[in-house]
C-alpha cells in the first residue's frame, strides 16, 4: 500500500490519510506497506456500514478478502441500526484451530514421526471429495447443530474436559437449524470429522521456544513437548450458509436503503428479519465447526494411541477465526453489547475475562496462530481491554503475501514435499497443488506478524511451535 | 477453449466466455470444476438437473455456481460438463460427472462463489463472466 495514503498514528496503529474515518490498521511500516491497496479500500467500505462502533480495524496478518477484508474486525450495536454482514464472516464459518497438548516429548515422536504421520492421514479424511466416515441422519444433523461439540462428546468423541477449553463451552446459544437450507443441510451428512482443503491442516509440532514462561506453564507447555493442531471449519454447511445468506442480504441491502460500495459487504440490520435468520443460521454452522472439530480430536487421538499407546492428548484450547458474536466491551468508560465481526481475526479475550477457563484466567485465553508448514506456529496469550483495544481480538495466522495463482507459478507440489522432508517437516496430502498454493514463502513472515501483534498490545507470544508432520488438505 | 483465471491475494478468480450467455456460465462452470481436479480425467456418468429463477443475471451467474458445488458437495461428485439456458428469467441448467475415486487427481475444494469483483458483460462479440471464488 503506497504509504502516502495512511496516517502513522504511532509506531505499530495507522489510519487512512485522506479522508476522517473510525479505521485502525494494525502493522508495522513493511506490514503496511506490503498491504494490497484493496485492504484499505475494503476497510474503507466496513467503516462506512451503519452503526459501527469505534474503530473498524485490520489485524497485522492482513490481506485482501471479500467484503472486509483478511484480519479484518469491526463491531456494530444492534440499538444503533448495526448490521450483520455475511461478507464479514466469510464462507468457512468458525473456521478455527483446536491445539491439542500431548505427554509426548520430540524424542520419544522423532523416530516414529513417519509412521505417526501415515496414522493420521489415514484416520482423518482430508482434501477436496474426501467424505468423512460418519454419516448423519438428519435429526442427528439438526442436534449438532443446536448441541455443537456436546453433541460430539455425547457420542463418545471425546471427554467432557474438552468442552471447559472451547469457546461457549462448545455449543454458542441462537442457533435456529430452521434458517439453514436444505441444500447446507444435504452438504453436510457425510462431511462430519473432514478436515476440508484449502489452508487446512493437521500438523504435528514440537515446542521450539518459551517466550512467556508463567503464561506457558498455565497453559501447561514445555520445551520439547508435542502439540498437535487441528485447522478447519464447518465444512459444506457453512459454506452454503455462507453462499445462501450472501445473496439473501445483498437483496435485504437492497430494499432496506442500505448503500452497498461492495455488494460483497451484504448486510442486514441486526434487528431486521433478515439479520436475525442469518445470525440463527450462523450460529448453527459454528456449532457444526465446534463439533467436526470435536470429532477430529477424537479421531486423532485413537491415530497417535496407535503408535504410542500411553499418549494422552488434552485440549488446550479451540478457537475460531470466522465469526460475528455477540460481546460486552467496555467502550467510552461503558460496558456496550455489540456484534463483533472477526473475519480471519481471533478473539484474544484477557485475563480475568469471565468466560476463560479457571486455569487460564490469571493470564489470558490462548490465541492459537497457524504459520505455514514450513515456518511455524504459535500460542499467544490474549491481554486486558486496556492494552488490547480491538474488541480482544488478535491475528489468525501469517497472511498471505502472494496469490494462489502465482504461487502455483513458481512451486511444484512434490519438490517442496520432498524439500521439507530434507528438513525434518513430513507432508502428508493428496493434493499437489494443494501444497503447492501453500507453499511457506507464500505466506508473510508469522514471527514478525506475532512480534507486532505483541508490540501493539493485541496479545503476547507465548510459545513458538514448529512443524514435524503436517496432513495437507 | 481454455481456462482463464485472474489473480486474488486469498481466493482465486475465474474468467468463463462463450459466444452467448449460457455458454459463458457453462464455461465459468468448468473453469471453476478445474480448481478441483483435472477435468479431461472426469466422465460423465451421473447427470443432475438444475431450475432457478433470477432477473440479475449477474447475481444468476453466483446462484448457478453455488447451486453447482452444493449438489457436487453433497453427492460427493466432481462435475465436468454443463450446460444452461436461460428462458427469460429462469435458468434451467445440466451437469454431468462422476463420484471421486482415489485415482483421481485432487485439486483445491472451493467453497463458494462470491460477489467479489463479479461481472457478466458482453464484450465485442464475446460474454464474459468473472467473479472470485473462495478456496
Amino acid at each position: 500500500m503506497d504509504l502516502s495514503r495512511v496516517k502513522q498514528i504511532d509506531e505499530f496503529k495507522w489510519t487512512v490519510a485522506d479522508k476522517e474515518l473510525p479505521i485502525l490498521f494494525y502493522g508495522d511500516k513493511d506490514l503496511i506497506s506490503g498491504l494490497d491497496e484493496k485492504v484499505r479500500e475494503q476497510i474503507i467500505n466496513v467503516a462506512n456500514l451503519p452503526g459501527l462502533v469505534g474503530n473498524a480495524m485490520t489485524m497485522p496478518d492482513a490481506h485482501w478478502g471479500y467484503g472486509f477484508p483478511i484480519g479484518g474486525v469491526a463491531a456494530f450495536d444492534a440499538n444503533a441500526g448495526g448490521v450483520i454482514s455475511a461478507g464479514g464472516v466469510g464462507f468457512d464459518i468458525s473456521c478455527g484451530i483446536r491445539a491439542l497438548r500431548t505427554n509426548l516429548f520430540l524424542s520419544d515422536v522423532l523416530p516414529f514421526i513417519e509412521k505417526l504421520a501415515d496414522s493420521l492421514f489415514r484416520a482423518v479424511p482430508s482434501g477436496v471429495g474426501a467424505g468423512g466416515n460418519l454419516l448423519l441422519t438428519k435429526p442427528e444433523l439438526e442436534e449438532v447443530m443446536q448441541e455443537g461439540a456436546r453433541w460430539a462428546v455425547k457420542k463418545g468423541y471425546g471427554v467432557l474436559e474438552d468442552l471447559d477449553y472451547i469457546e461457549e463451552k462448545g455449543c454458542i446459544d441462537g442457533a435456529r437449524p430452521s434458517y439453514v437450507s436444505d441444500h447446507a443441510k444435504e452438504r453436510q451428512l457425510g462431511e462430519m470429522g473432514t478436515l476440508g482443503s484449502g489452508n487446512h491442516y493437521l500438523e504435528v509440532q514440537v515446542v521450539k521456544q518459551i517466550l512467556d514462561r508463567s503464561a506457558a506453564n498455565a497453559f501447561g507447555l514445555t520445551e520439547n513437548q508435542i502439540i498437535i493442531s487441528i485447522h478447519c471449519g464447518s465444512r459444506g454447511l457453512g459454506h452454503q450458509v455462507g453462499s445462501d445468506y450472501l445473496i439473501t442480504l445483498a437483496k435485504a441491502a437492497e430494499h432496506l436503503g442500505i448503500q452497498l460500495p461492495e455488494r460483497e459487504l451484504a448486510c442486514a440490520p441486526i434487528l431486521s428479519k433478515e439479520g436475525q435468520q442469518y445470525i440463527g443460521a450462523m450460529h448453527s454452522a459454528i456449532n457444526c465447526a465446534l463439533a467436526n472439530r470435536q470429532i477430529i480430536t477424537a479421531l486423532t487421538r485413537s491415530a497417535v494411541s496407535k503408535i504410542f499407546p500411553k499418549s494422552h492428548l488434552e485440549t488446550l484450547f479451540d478457537v475460531s477465526h470466522n465469526t460475528c458474536k455477540r460481546e460486552k466491551h467496555p467502550i467510552d468508560g461503558k460496558i456496550r453489547e455489540v456484534y463483533v465481526h472477526r473475519k480471519g481475526a481471533t478473539r484474544a479475550f484477557g485475563p480475568g475475562h469471565i468466560e476463560l477457563p479457571k486455569n487460564y484466567i490469571s493470564v489470558g485465553q490462548p490465541v492459537c496462530i497457524g504459520g505455514s508448514m514450513g515456518t511455524g506456529s504459535y500460542i499467544l496469550a490474549g491481554n486486558s481491554s486496556e492494552s488490547n483495544q480491538a474488541f480482544s481480538s488478535a491475528c489468525h495466522g501469517a497472511g498471505r503475501k502472494m496469490s494462489r495463482r502465482q504461487a502455483l507459478k513458481i512451486w511444484n507440489g512434490k519438490e517442496l514435499i520432498k524439500e521439507l522432508a530434507n528438513q525434518g517437516i513430513y507432508i502428508r496430502t493428496k493434493s499437489m497443488r494443494g501444497v503447492a498454493e501453500e507453499a511457506p514463502d507464500s505466506y508473510k513472515d508469522v514471527h514478525k506478524v506475532v512480534e507486532v501483534t505483541e508490540r501493539s498490545g493485541l496479545a503476547r507470544r507465548v510459545a513458538f511451535l514448529k512443524p514435524i508432520a503436517c496432513i495437507k488438505g | 477453449m481454455q481456462d482463464d483465471y485472474f489473480d486474488h491475494e486469498a481466493d482465486i478468480g475465474i474468467i468463463g466466455r462463450g459466444k452467448t450467455i449460457e455458454e459463458c456460465f457453462s464455461s465459468a462452470a468448468h473453469v471453476m470444476f478445474s480448481i478441483m481436479s483435472d477435468l479431461s480425467d472426469i466422465h460423465p456418468i451421473s447427470t443432475f438437473s438444475f431450475i432457478f429463477d433470477e432477473p440479475n443475471v449477474e447475481l444468476a451467474l453466483v446462484t448457478w455456481l453455488n447451486l453447482l458445488l452444493a449438489k457436487s458437495n453433497a453427492k460427493n461428485i466432481i462435475f465436468s460438463q454443463f450446460k444452461i439456458i436461460r428462458q427469460e428469467s429462469q435458468w434451467i441448467g445440466e451437469a454431468s460427472g462422476e463420484q471421486w475415486n482415489e485415482n483421481m487427481e485432487r485439486g483445491t475444494d472451493v467453497k463458494g462463489a462470491t460477489l467479489t469483483m463479479l461481472s457478466v458483460k458482453k464484450i465485442n462479440d464475446e460474454w464474459e463472466a468473472r467473479c472470485i471464488v473462495d478456496v
